[in-house]
C-alpha cells in the first residue's frame, strides 16, 4: 500500500474531488427516485459557469455572481422540469435535448473561448480553492449541501412526495398529489447544485470553460446507482449517493497514487458499480 | 370433432372457481356460455385450449381421453380460442398476421407472397368476406382484426373455435358479418362456444344454452326449450343470506348531481344524484362503462361536457385533486396499481395523502404520523405485526383495508368504491361492509361499482344499472331484484 494515500493532504485533495459529482448527484438521486434521469447536468454546469464568469467580468460582485450562477442552474434544470412535465416528453429524451442546447448555448456564449482572468476577490476564490478549519470549502459546501437535502428528503413531505411519485406515479396522482410540481421541483433542484458546482470550478480555475462538466452525467449516475438508489424509481437514498461518489472518487484517486494508467482505472471503474449493482440485487 | 369436459374442478390457491362443470361441445352446434361475471366460464375454456391445467376432471375428443399442454398445441389440434384482446401485431399487414405462424415459401426459401394472397383470398370468398389484407392490422377496425384472427384460424382447420364476447367491440354491420362468417362455419361442421351476456344474440344464433354459476354447470338446453327470463333466473338463482349487515341509516337530502355527464368514449351521457347517508349500488356487465364513468367524476379520465354538483358547488373535475378538495374520495379497482404503493410501509400509504393536513408546515413529525396510521389501520382491522411493515407484505383484503384506511382518513363525505371486495376472503368482507354502514350512519355517501349481485342487492338503498354506456335504470331497494337488474343490465325491458 503506498502510504501517500492516507496522508491528510490527500485525504483533503480527494474531498475536494468528491466534492463536485456529490453535489451534482445529490441532485441526481431525487431525480432518479422520482424515476427519471437528468443527461444535461454537465451542460448546466458550463453554462452557469460561463454566464457567471461574463457577470464578473462585466463588473458583477463575485460573490453575487456565485448566487446568480446557482440561480442560472436553478433556471435551466426548471426548464427541463417544464418540459418533462407539460411537454409530456420523456426525460431521457428532454434532458439529452437540453444537453445538447446547454452546451451549444455555452459555445455561442463564450465563442468556444474560456474566460479567464477573472478577479482577484479573496471570498470568491476561496469559494473553490479555501480552506476552513482545515478542509476545503467545496467538501464544506458538499456537507452543508447533504444535510439541507438529507432533510428535505426524509424529513418533509416534498421529500415523501418525491419518493412517491418514483413508488407509483398513478396512485400519487389519485391520491392527489400535485405531481407535475414534484417533477419541477427535482429537475429545478438539480439545476441549481449544477450551477453551484460550476461556481466551485470556475473559482477553482479562475475561469470559465465552454467544455467544463462534459461527461459529468456519467459520474454523478454512477455514484446514484453506486449507493443503491434504483433506477427505476421510488427506491434509495442520499446517504448512499455520498457513499457512492466517495467509493468514485477514492477509486481515481487511489489507482492515480497507485500509478494504474487512466485507460485501466476506466476498466476498474465499469467493474466496481456492475459488482455494486450484482451484489444489490442478490440482497434484494 | 365431439369434445365431452365432465367433472371439471380448479381452485386458483383458495379460491374455488370451478367445482363441478360437465360440458358437451357437437360439431356443427353454436353452444351459448352463460353466467355473471366470474362464473368460471373463462376459467373452463382456459381449461380446454391448455392454459390452465385441471385439479380434477376430464376431457374426451372423440372418445379418447386427452389434455393440451398448451394454446398452441389445442390450435394445431383444431381448438381455438378466440379472446377479448385479440392476438394481433399491429404493425403487420392481415396477410402477414394470418400466415405469421406458418409461411409459405417459393422453391428459393423465399416468402411466396403471391401464393398466400390468393389462398386468403379464395378462402375471404368462399365465406363471403371481405377483408383489406394488405394493409397493416393496426389501421383495420377491430371487426377486420377479429375477422383476420377468426380467418386464421380457420385456414389451420380448426373443428372447435371458443369465442369470447365477440361482439364487444363490434358494430351493428360488423356484427352481422360476424354471424354471417359463423353460419358458415358451422354448416361446415365447427363447434362453436360462445360466451356472450347479450341475451338477442344469444338467442338469436345459438342451438344450445349452458348456464355457469359458482363454478358449477347449473342448466343445459336447447335455445327452443328456454326463454330469457329461465336464463337470467339459472345465472343469478341464490338468495340473499344473512351474510350483509342491515342497513341502518336513511338517506336524506341530495349531496352530489351528475348531470348529462360524458365520459370521454362514451355515446351517451350519464345522470344521477347521491343522497347524503346513502349507498348508491351501480350494477352492471362487465365493460359496461361503469368504471369509466367513477373515474371521469373523479377527475382520472377526461369527459366531453356535463356538470358534477358537489354540496351545491359545480365540481371541476379535471384532477383527482380537485374531487379531492371538493370531499370525495376514490377507491378504484385496481388496489395494486392505482391504490397503493407496494414498496411504502402500511403507514406511509395510509398518510400519503393525508400528509398536509397532519403536517401542516410540512416538516414531517413522525410520531403524529405513526399515531394517525396507527389509529386508521386499528380502526379498520389491518391485521399486520406493524404498521412499518410494507404495504407488499399484506394479503389482498387488508392491502384493501390500507386503501380504505388512507381515503377514511381524509374525511371525505362522498366515497366512491369500484369493486370493493374483489378477490379477498369473506371475514375482510364482512369487515368492509361494516365499515360501510358505519361511514353511512355518520353521514358519509357512498356510491359502490360491483359485479357481484349479492353485494349489490345486500348493500344497497338504490341500484343503478349501467348498459353499454348509459344509465337503464335506477332501482329503488324494494324493486332491486336478480332478475330486474339481470333484465336491465342485458338489454332487456
Amino acid at each position: 500500500m503506498n502510504d501517500s494515500f492516507l496522508e491528510f493532504s490527500n485525504l483533503r485533495n480527494l474531498l475536494r474531488q468528491v466534492s463536485i459529482n456529490a453535489i451534482i448527484a445529490f441532485g441526481m438521486t431525487f431525480v432518479i427516485l422520482t424515476g427519471g434521469i437528468d443527461l444535461s447536468v454537465g451542460s448546466i454546469l458550463a453554462l452557469s459557469s460561463a454566464v457567471m464568469a461574463n457577470l464578473i467580468v462585466t463588473g458583477t460582485d463575485p460573490v453575487l455572481a456565485i448566487v446568480l450562477a446557482a440561480g442560472a442552474g436553478l433556471v435551466l434544470g426548471g426548464i427541463n422540469g417544464l418540459v418533462i412535465t407539460y411537454g409530456r416528453v420523456a426525460p431521457f429524451i428532454a434532458t439529452l435535448a437540453t444537453m445538447t442546447i446547454y452546451r451549444g448555448a455555452t459555445l455561442v456564449f463564450t465563442d468556444g473561448n474560456p474566460i479567464s482572468g477573472l478577479t482577484q476577490d479573496p471570498l470568491f476564490h476561496g469559494f473553490g480553492q479555501g480552506d476552513i478549519a482545515g478542509l476545503p470549502v467545496p467538501a464544506i459546501t458538499m456537507f452543508l449541501a447533504f444535510i439541507i437535502l438529507w432533510f428535505v428528503l426524509s424529513r418533509t413531505s416534498l421529500g415523501r412526495k418525491t419518493y412517491a411519485v418514483g413508488g407509483s406515479e398513478k396512485v400519487s396522482y389519485i391520491a392527489g398529489i400535485k405531481i407535475d410540481r414534484v417533477k419541477i421541483f427535482v429537475y429545478a433542484l438539480t439545476g441549481m447544485l449544477c450551477g453551484i458546482a460550476g461556481a466551485i470550478i470556475t473559482s477553482r480555475l479562475n475561469s470559465a470553460q465552454p467544455t467544463a462538466g462534459a461527461g459529468y452525467e456519467l459520474d454523478a449516475i454512477a455514484a446514484v446507482v453506486l449507493g443503491g438508489t434504483s433506477l427505476a424509481g421510488g427506491r434509495g437514498h442520499i446517504v448512499g449517493t455520498l457513499i457512492g461518489a466517495l467509493i468514485i472518487g477514492t477509486l481515481n484517486n487511489g489507482l492515480n497514487i497507485l500509478d494504474v494508467s487512466s485507460f485501466y482505472q476506466q476498466v476498474v471503474k465499469g467493474i466496481v458499480i456492475l459488482l455494486a449493482v450484482l451484489a444489490d440485487r442478490k440482497k434484494a | 370433432m365431439e369434445i365431452v369436459m365432465s367433472g371439471i374442478a380448479k381452485a386458483f390457491g383458495t379460491n374455488q372457481v370451478l367445482r363441478d362443470v360437465s360440458i358437451t361441445l357437437k360439431e356443427g352446434e353454436v353452444h351459448a356460455l352463460m353466467g355473471e361475471n366470474g362464473a368460471g366460464k373463462s376459467t373452463l375454456m382456459n381449461i380446454l385450449t391448455g392454459i390452465h391445467k385441471a385439479d380434477a376432471g376430464k376431457i374426451t375428443i372423440d372418445g379418447v381421453e386427452r389434455t393440451f399442454p398448451n394454446p398452441r398445441e389445442a390450435e394445431l389440434n383444431g381448438v381455438a380460442f378466440i379472446h377479448q384482446e385479440l392476438n394481433i401485431w399491429p404493425n403487420l399487414t392481415l396477410l402477414e398476421n394470418l400466415y405469421l405462424m406458418r409461411p409459405k415459401r417459393n422453391k428459393f426459401g423465399m416468402l411466396d407472397k403471391k401464393a398466400m394472397l390468393t389462398e386468403a383470398e379464395n378462402t375471404c370468398r368462399e365465406l363471403g368476406i371481405e377483408l383489406p389484407l394488405t394493409t397493416e392490422a393496426g389501421l383495420c377496425s377491430v371487426g377486420h382484426q377479429q375477422m383476420t384472427e377468426i380467418l386464421r384460424i380457420l385456414m389451420l382447420d380448426a373443428k372447435v373455435v371458443i369465442m369470447d364476447e365477440p361482439t364487444a367491440a363490434l358494430t351493428e354491420r360488423e356484427t352481422a358479418t360476424l354471424f354471417k362468417m359463423m353460419r358458415k362455419m358451422k354448416a361446415r361442421g365447427v363447434a362453436i362456444v360462445y360466451i356472450s351476456h347479450r341475451m338477442e344474440e344469444v338467442f338469436s344464433e345459438c342451438d344450445t344454452i349452458t348456464v355457469m354459476r359458482d363454478g358449477h354447470t347449473i342448466i343445459t338446453k336447447p335455445t327452443a326449450e328456454i326463454s330469457v327470463d329461465e336464463v337470467v333466473r339459472h345465472m343469478v338463482g341464490r338468495s340473499i343470506d344473512e351474510f350483509y349487515p342491515a342497513r341502518t341509516t336513511t338517506p336524506s337530502e341530495v349531496v352530489m348531481s351528475v348531470d348529462n355527464l360524458k365520459p370521454e368514449g362514451f355515446d351517451n351521457d350519464i345522470s344521477f344524484s347521491l343522497r347524503k347517508g346513502e349507498i348508491l349500488g351501480v350494477a352492471g356487465l362487465m365493460g359496461a362503462g361503469r368504471t369509466e364513468i367513477m373515474r371521469a367524476i373523479f377527475g382520472v379520465d377526461k369527459h366531453n361536457g356535463g356538470t358534477v354538483t358537489v354540496n351545491g358547488s359545480v365540481l371541476n373535475c379535471k384532477k383527482p385533486e380537485d374531487a379531492i378538495k371538493a370531499g370525495i374520495a376514490f377507491i378504484t379497482e385496481n388496489r395494486k396499481s392505482e391504490g397503493l404503493i407496494l414498496d411504502f410501509s402500511i403507514g406511509s400509504n395510509i398518510t400519503l395523502p393525508n400528509l398536509g393536513e397532519i403536517c401542516p408546515s410540512h416538516v414531517l413529525d413522525k410520531s403524529k404520523l405513526n399515531s394517525f396510521a396507527d389509529e386508521l389501520s386499528k380502526k379498520l382491522g389491518v391485521k399486520t405485526q406493524s404498521i412499518h411493515e410494507p404495504a407488499s407484505s399484506l394479503s389482498g383484503g387488508n392491502q384493501q383495508k390500507v386503501v380504505i384506511a388512507k381515503w377514511v382518513g381524509k374525511k371525505p363525505s362522498i366515497i366512491i368504491m369500484d369493486e370493493p371486495t374483489r378477490g379477498i376472503d369473506i371475514g375482510a368482507k364482512r369487515d368492509i361492509y361494516d365499515l360501510m354502514n358505519e361511514l353511512t350512519n355518520d353521514g358519509v355517501s357512498i356510491i359502490m361499482v360491483s359485479s357481484e349481485l349479492p353485494e349489490v342487492l345486500g348493500m344497497s338503498d338504490r341500484v343503478m344499472v349501467i348498459h353499454e354506456g348509459r344509465v337503464a335504470g335506477i332501482l329503488d331497494r324494494i324493486d332491486a331484484t336478480p332478475e330486474s337488474i339481470m333484465t336491465l343490465a342485458t338489454g332487456g325491458q
